[in-house]
């Protein structure tokens, strides 16, 4: 018996729950070597600034006890390219597609989402938070409730109504509940977390920091738990909201922690560079874990962990709720 | 393509460690200058990002092997130097651009620094099969770190080997050697694999004689197949300007004039996007 993978984004229905995270898929193509994109639930693209950026100077990668951090400084192509070459490859295939964007002031913002108002194949816009703003000296927007409630708003109020905004939060904030709360207020149709927490490592050898923007995104399982929290709390305080949960995704496993934490959706990122076919595993896996425990759907595991001690699991009650009068 | 490989044989050769691995769908599609990248630490390992190696050999025995050459750096290649026949590997190959070959039969220096030489030994016979002349500059900092001398006069016309500590060979570095040999060979073309301060001084050589030179660049990688953007560098493009490209996917091999070896490391000024060049369109 094969199990419900469906889930939803919004009102957006995606095949599966597993989804690239930003900037760990480059265009698209370079996974199209390997597998057919259609067997991921989305796509979701680097995130994609106004002008091109070249990004940071290399070192731009360190490995780290189980992760890695990177400072690659979002370099791409600039929205016109972007919407030129990358977006029309991934729409004539009718691959679904996430597009992420980031800015240094909201009015960058503004206007990417303007441009991506009209465009074809936008299955959903998701609002990389962490970029530093500009007119804060430089802070992240997603460090505080009211800067980023700004950027959501703006970019909510542009969007098309049928096509959701999600905002991308960053772990490095003292409440990320308050944040993701500004961020639904401002009209974030989901929320996706985790953005990678910064981290650091020093070359013993050199005797300097390892990576040439010294600080850098730290990913891979070592965030794992970081990111089961986040999901966890930000379920627990705004139930209805669909949550992509993204930070050291590896499994199965790993994926379904996220899931009975309150995730509809599971980014993978760092697992693909270490397995191109990351994501149809950890879908098949997640898929088994679920089977395996008699789920029907997905959709019966999300959050699950969230009810009350002593109860037992909402999919295995269906039976008697039914047989009683 | 993913293979998961199984290792045939291991072997030290000098002060570099070679394991021949059975990868059949890797063996078939390879051409000279193709690497592959490997999974290391085992199924629960703690280390998250691919090793990038270069290939030495193809064979199609046992249905194609692949020989990888490397020197242990850190715990990843410490485990894979620990590999034993019959353990298997994860591999994705082949990836990257391979060496461009001329048409025609000229005669092509293949110059090569430490364990760099290994991907010229494949592009030697390719050159050899069109009927070039092929001669080799093999160097290192000392005779055991000189990669494959022996197999280099096997094959070449000649054969120039340079050490720093003068134990083999010239004194000195494989582009002080360059010059005399590029001149005595009357060659049309260089093909490099070095260390990128030995490519750089390989390329200058290369323009002052006016020849075309193809350098393999060695960056440090995390996944190899284009996802990941750390391996980048600036090069020049057919439109003269500079973008910051992969080496894995736009290389690992590239015309040398046109890499700014010098701003490596770096983000030049005038490098597509870099940061103040150029206007930043915000309304």
């Amino acid at each position: 018996m094969s199990v419900d993978m469906r889930t939803f984004l919004a009102h957006v229905e995606l095949a599966n729950p597993i989804t690239t995270a930003a900037g760990c898929a480059s265009s698209g193509r370079e996974l199209a070597q390997f597998f057919d994109l259609h067997r991921l639930g989305a796509l979701t693209t680097r995130s994609i600034t106004m002008a091109p950026r070249a990004g940071r100077p290399t070192p731009r990668m360190a490995e780290t006890p189980s992760g890695m951090l990177n400072a690659v400084g979002l370099q791409g192509p600039g929205i016109d390219a972007f919407l030129e070459r990358e977006l029309p490859w991934l729409a004539q295939r009718g691959i679904k597609t996430i597009v992420s964007i980031g800015g240094g002031t909201v009015a960058e913002y503004s206007e990417l989402a303007r441009r991506l108002a009209d465009a074809p194949g936008v299955t959903a816009l998701e609002v990389n938070l962490s970029c530093p703003n500009m007119e804060d000296r430089g802070r992240v927007f997603a460090r505080e409730g009211s800067a980023a409630a700004e950027v959501i708003a703006s970019v909510r109020s542009i969007m098309r109504y049928d096509v959701p905004v999600v905002a991308k939060l960053a772990p490095d904030v003292a409440d990320i509940v308050s944040v993701a709360r500004a961020c639904v207020d401002a009209g974030a149709d989901a929320l996706s977390m985790i953005n990678n927490p910064l981290g650091m490592a020093i070359d013993t050898e050199a005797l300097r920091p390892s990576l040439a923007a010294v600080t850098g995104g730290l990913s891979g399982p070592a965030i794992l738990p970081l990111a089961v929290r986040c999901v966890w709390q930000v379920h627990a305080a705004l139930p209805g909201v669909p949550l992509i949960g993204i930070g050291g995704v590896m499994s199965g496993r790993d994926a379904f922690q996220l899931v009975l934490a309150g995730a509809c959706a599971v980014g993978v990122g760092t697992a693909l560079f270490h397995d191109p076919y990351a994501c149809l595993r950890i879908e098949r896996e997640l898929e088994d874990l679920l089977r395996a425990r008699g789920f029907q759907r997905l959709a019966d595991a999300v959050g699950l962990a969230h009810r009350p001690p002593g109860s037992a699991p909402r999919h295995l009650l269906v039976d008697t709720e039914e047989s009683t009068p | 393509m993913q293979v998961t490989g199984t290792v045939l044989t291991t072997r030290r050769v000098d002060a570099y460690h070679a394991l021949t691995v059975v990868a059949p769908g890797i063996a078939e599609r390879y051409r000279p200058g193709h690497f592959v990248s490997v999974a290391v630490g085992g199924a629960h390992t703690s280390m998250v990002t691919r090793r990038a190696l270069s290939i030495h050999d193809v064979k199609a025995d046992y249905g194609g092997t692949v020989e990888l050459v490397f020197t242990t750096r850190g715990p990843g290649t410490a485990w894979l130097a620990d590999r034993r026949a019959r353990d298997t590997l994860d591999l994705v190959g082949p990836l990257g651009r391979p060496f461009p070959l001329p048409r025609d039969p000229v005669h092509c220096v293949l110059v090569g620094s430490e364990y760099g030489s290994a991907v010229l030994f494949p592009l030697a016979d390719a050159l050899l099969e069109r009927g070039c002349r092929v001669d080799f500059v093999l160097g290192g900092s000392g005779a055991e770190r000189v990669f494959g001398a022996m197999r280099a006069r096997r094959m070449a016309e000649t054969t120039t080997l340079t050490t720093e500590d003068g134990s083999l060979g010239l004194r000195g570095t494989v582009t002080d050697a360059l010059p005399a040999v590029i001149a005595d060979t009357r060659a049309d073309a260089v093909y490099a694999c070095a260390p990128m301060a030995t490519l750089r001084a390989v390329t200058a050589v290369a323009m002052e004689f006016d020849i075309p030179v193809q350098v393999a660049v060695e960056e440090s990688m995390a996944c190899g197949i284009g996802v990941c953007m750390t391996c980048v560098l600036p090069v020049i493009g057919d439109d003269g300007a500079t973008r910051m490209v992969r080496a894995c996917a736009e290389g690992p091999v590239f015309r040398g004039e046109r890499v700014r070896f010098e701003d490596v490391g770096t983000i030049p000024f005038d490098a597509l996007g870099a940061p103040g060049g150029g206007a930043r369109h915000v309304s």
